[in-house]
């Protein structure tokens, strides 16, 4: 399997206290959670961390969730979620949330995932699977890299595609239920995969998995199929 | 504490079977391996146990199941929060390969590896006298190879990302050797009633 990216463990250990400073609406389903964590130690592309809120009985609920901002040193970061039908903790960020409430994170956590931009990028995401890629194409922007970066992201119509209105010319969205005129419906499929690694870079491609584990099944046996090999695959799977 | 403004939680009834932090998945058993999903046949499965031992040895699919079998009847907790209750796997006692190979007195840890190249460390104790297995079975049916068919170790008293897919063999050594997800900053050990899920907790 690939090689890791060392992160630092201190920070990891420790929960800190999170300012909801934003919330920004997404999709109907997804919306953008901006925090200010003072004391944040910095992530690379692709990490995660762990999130926890406490009831007043002591009760308390943990979830990961991908970090959707780009590294930067201002002491805030973004999360990005889906709001799923009776979830505990998205329930509480999309129907109770607003500024000024405080959640305990702790991270920045695995170094797996991670892309510190140094290799050619090959992402394929779907739903809310964009979020830790959404951070390597923003922080590849952010630096003006040229190393080459390559977006295959999964939505099942327009409307539900996170981010639209920032992907640019790296992105391929693949539309699976509803897609604007002109545009075939389906999912991903070896025709999305084959002409990205028919074109690849000189060293290949550094490939890069992240949504449901149906999907990261799906979409990993396809870039296998293609000629991508498994240990320059990491996958994400969000359950 | 910090209490979250309007936060109540899901209604709960106390369990104690579930270990601080987790909650009862029920029929689900979420996949949450970070590579692409082998295809291995048991013809092409095998299983080594070397290192600080007198008699390194190799099973393959057929030799592993003439070993007396044994089962594992009881909870699983993965480190992402959910637990599993009441699951069955079938396969043989750990104990039963390594008394073929007879670990040296010297030998204090194993490193676990996979067929994919995963790792992860465990204390020798934690997988000797009845508490670990080699197991193909779940629920009585051939093990998924998502959930690391055709054969995966299991140590169930520990989070599960100690419980490698596709085992490959162990290697017993006289010191710890941090695997996969210990060098990414998980707990060396991984005990879910201590909640030992990344390292300094
Ligand atoms: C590494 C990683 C990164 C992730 N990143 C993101 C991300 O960027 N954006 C995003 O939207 N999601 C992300 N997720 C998924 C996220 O962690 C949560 O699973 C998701 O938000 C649902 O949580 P919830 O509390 O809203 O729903 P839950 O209440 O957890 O319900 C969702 C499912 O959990 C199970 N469940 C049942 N009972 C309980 C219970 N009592 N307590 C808890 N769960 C129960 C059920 O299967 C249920 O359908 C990520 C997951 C992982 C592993």
């Amino acid at each position: 399997m690939p090689g890791r990216i060392a992160v630092s463990n201190r920070t990891a250990a420790e929960w800190q206290t999170a300012t909801l400073t934003e919330i920004r609406r997404e999709t109907p389903q997804a919306a953008t959670f901006r925090l200010a964590v003072p004391q944040w130690a910095g992530h690379l592309p692709g990490q995660h961390l762990m999130l926890r809120l406490t009831a007043p009985d002591g009760y308390t609920a943990q979830r990961h969730y991908s970090i959707a901002s780009a590294p930067d040193d201002s002491g805030n970061i973004e999360l990005t979620l889906d709001h799923v039908p009776d979830g505990e903790v998205s329930g509480w960020f999309h129907t109770t949330a607003r500024p000024g409430d405080t959640v305990e994170v702790r991270g920045p956590l695995s170094g797996f995932f991670a892309w510190p931009g140094d290799r050619p990028a090959l992402l394929i995401g779907a739903g809310s699977g964009v979020v830790p890629l959404m951070s390597m194409v923003r922080h590849h922007r952010l630096r003006g890299l040229t190393v080459p970066l390559r977006l295959l992201v999964s939505a099942r119509g327009p409307e539900e595609l996170i981010y639209a209105a920032e992907l640019g010319a790296e992105t391929t969205p693949v539309f699976t239920r509803r897609a604007p005129q002109g545009v075939p419906v389906g999912r991903l499929a070896a025709a999305h995969v084959a002409p990205l690694l028919a074109d690849q870079p000189a060293h290949g491609w550094e490939a890069y998995v992240c949504g449901s584990n149906a999907f990261a099944e799906h979409a990993s046996r396809l870039l296998v199929a293609a000629g991508q090999p498994v240990e320059r695959i990491r996958i994400e799977r969000f359950g | 504490m910090n209490v979250t403004r309007g936060f109540t939680g899901r209604p709960r009834v106390h369990n104690p079977g579930l270990p601080p932090g987790q909650y009862d998945a029920g029929d689900d058993w979420p996949v949450l391996s970070a590579e692409v999903t082998p295809d291995l046949a048991p013809a092409d499965w095998s299983f080594r146990v070397d290192g600080l031992v007198e008699r390194p040895h190799t099973w393959d699919w057929d030799a592993a199941h003439t070993l007396p079998a044994s089962a594992y009847d009881g909870d699983i907790h993965c480190v992402t929060g959910w637990s599993k209750f009441g699951v069955r796997f079938g396969g043989v006692s750990l104990d039963a390969f390594l008394s073929v190979a007879r670990p040296h007195v010297s030998a204090t840890h194993v490193v676990a590896y996979s067929h994919s190249g995963y790792t992860t460390n465990l204390p020798l104790a934690d997988v000797t006298d009845g508490r670990a297995w080699i197991v193909w079975e779940y629920g009585g049916k051939p093990l998924p190879s998502e959930h690391g068919g055709p054969a995966r170790l299991i140590v169930p008293h520990l989070y599960f990302w100690k419980s490698a897919k596709w085992i490959a063999g162990l290697t017993l050594l006289d010191h710890d050797e941090p695997g996969f997800w210990e060098r990414n900053g998980y707990h060396e050990r991984g005990n879910p009633w201590e909640e030992q899920r990344y390292s300094g907790d």
